[in-house]
């Protein structure tokens, strides 16, 4: 990663009447948080930098491109959101591990890797255990795993610990904070939970009825 | 024997004996279709005349574009069909999918089977080239009927997934390989089923035919394969070019998943 590279940079940004930016920056290899209230246009944001939906107006760049001169799948294998709905894929939790490394094109891992992944995001299953019998907390925290495992330049999560109790919650984000931070990468959070953004956000985001309220450093 | 036996006009009357029964039967039981099944007779009836006294016109010129033509006009037929039978509303590019794939899978198989398999010499025959281009044409038909049903069905169901695929940095190929896959099974397995008890459970049509029509059960059965095969191997193209093309109109240039409900109702 190249200094003084801005990751994402959004001018003029407008989609439907859900939201709307005037300018924003991303920096590189650090935590933003975005806070606000459901429905105030936070997953359409995300959707947004993952180039998941084009904005009807304004600019989003990436690494100074704009996002729509950039191939999507190719920005999407190196910005990767997490859905607040964890998506899972028949099969397996190997099978759910390894497929995120199949999409975005990355070396398949042998399974001492799947099982340290699957250790310290908490889930107390073996790698050929159905799936689909997970309950939500896990289906979570095994989409969160498969995230990790592509290790992306960028990772926007989305409510990532809506179904976690929170004991659970500060341990799975303590782990991502150390990963991003131990591998250099960017962390791009939505949530609705002030404390978490404010333990852990650099930068503070706040957005109401799809616009932007403030943007706020932390020291 | 050989030959066949002509029923004439006033035998073939005879035969509206069987209607008279089934009327009968419908008003003793008070059903009140007496209506419908007229009315289906009598259509059945002109259709066939009129079908009749057309072929024999046709049969008797034998000129290359009058074969062409009927074949194109089979060919808006059966695209037509295949939008109405679709009870999902369809995009207009999956519509020009659907033509493409008809077009180009039902024509490769119908000159590959009349040239290299039946030897047709001119190749637009019509006694050979009307019934077999028919049947490769009807059969196709139904293949992509099921085919972009499925698609549509199992995009709309697997929305969720597919999403979840792209946020993964999938291509939209990779993120609907389950449906096509799916889909291109399901199109096919009604032909591949019709060939299990073909012989056994029932002797088809056009086996049936050639043998009421004097031509030697031997000559029936070579036929009838050859023209299965061929009637896979039509399915299998259309279908398969069908959904390999058909998965990508769901997808905008951004690779982003579109609405999947119908953007226009016009039939090309």
């Amino acid at each position: 990663m190249e200094e003084g590279i801005i990751m994402f940079v959004l001018k003029n940004v407008c989609y439907k009447d859900v939201l709307e930016i005037e300018e924003l920056v991303i920096c590189p290899q650090k935590i933003t948080c975005i806070i606000g209230e459901s429905g105030s246009g936070k997953t359409t944001f995300l959707k947004m930098l993952d180039h998941l939906i084009s904005p009807d107006q304004g600019t989003i760049e990436y690494k100074g491109q704009d996002i729509k001169a950039l191939d999507p799948v190719l920005l999407r294998r190196e910005v990767i959101l997490l859905p607040q709905t964890p998506v899972i894929f028949p099969g397996t939790i190997k099978h759910n591990l390894l497929i995120g490394l199949f999409f975005a094109r990355k070396t398949v891992v042998d399974d001492s890797t799947l099982l340290e992944i699957v250790n310290k995001i908490g889930l107390k299953r073996g790698l050929l255990d159905d799936a689909s019998t997970l309950s939500g907390g896990e289906k979570q925290r095994l989409a969160l795993g498969r995230v990790m495992l592509i290790e992306p330049e960028v990772m926007l999560l989305d409510e990532p610990t809506s179904a976690l109790d929170d004991d659970t919650e500060a341990k799975t984000i303590e782990y991502v904070k150390n990963y991003v931070k131990r591998r250099r990468k960017t962390l791009v959070m939505v949530t609705h939970s002030k404390q978490l953004a404010k333990n852990y956000g650099e930068t503070i985001v706040t957005i109401s009825n799809g616009k932007l309220v403030s943007i706020e450093e932390v020291a | 024997m050989n030959g066949i036996i002509e029923i004439g006009s006033w035998r073939l009357l005879v035969a509206y004996f069987f209607l008279i029964v089934l009327l009968i039967l419908i008003k003793g039981l008070e059903i009140g279709k007496e209506k419908e099944i007229i009315i289906a007779t009598l259509r059945m009836t002109v259709q066939l005349v009129a079908v009749g006294y057309a072929l024999d016109i046709i049969f008797n010129q034998s000129q290359f574009y009058i074969s062409l033509l009927i074949l194109i006009l089979m060919q808006y037929f059966a695209i037509r069909n295949i939008y109405s039978r679709v009870k999902m509303p369809l995009n207009n590019k999956l519509r020009r999918v659907v033509v493409f794939s008809m077009l180009t899978g039902t024509t490769l198989t119908i000159f590959f089977f009349l040239v290299l398999v039946i030897n047709l010499k001119p190749w637009y025959e019509p006694r050979y080239f009307l019934p077999i281009t028919g049947m490769i044409i009807g059969n196709s038909m139904t293949g992509i009927s099921l085919g972009v049903e499925r698609l549509i069905s199992g995009v709309t169901a697997k929305k969720e997934l597919i999403e979840g695929a792209l946020m993964l940095g999938a291509t939209p190929k990779d993120a609907t390989l389950d449906i096509v896959k799916d889909a291109f099974t399901s199109a096919i397995m009604p032909t591949i089923n019709s060939m299990v008890g073909m012989g056994i459970v029932f002797l088809p049509g056009m086996m049936t035919g050639q043998i009421l029509s004097g031509v030697s059960p031997l000559v029936a059965i070579e036929y009838q394969i050859a023209i299965m095969l061929g009637i896979i191997g039509s399915v299998s193209i259309t279908v398969f070019i069908l959904v390999r093309l058909g998965c990508q109109t769901f997808f905008n240039r951004w690779s982003q998943l579109e609405d999947t409900k119908g953007m226009g109702t016009h039939p090309w």
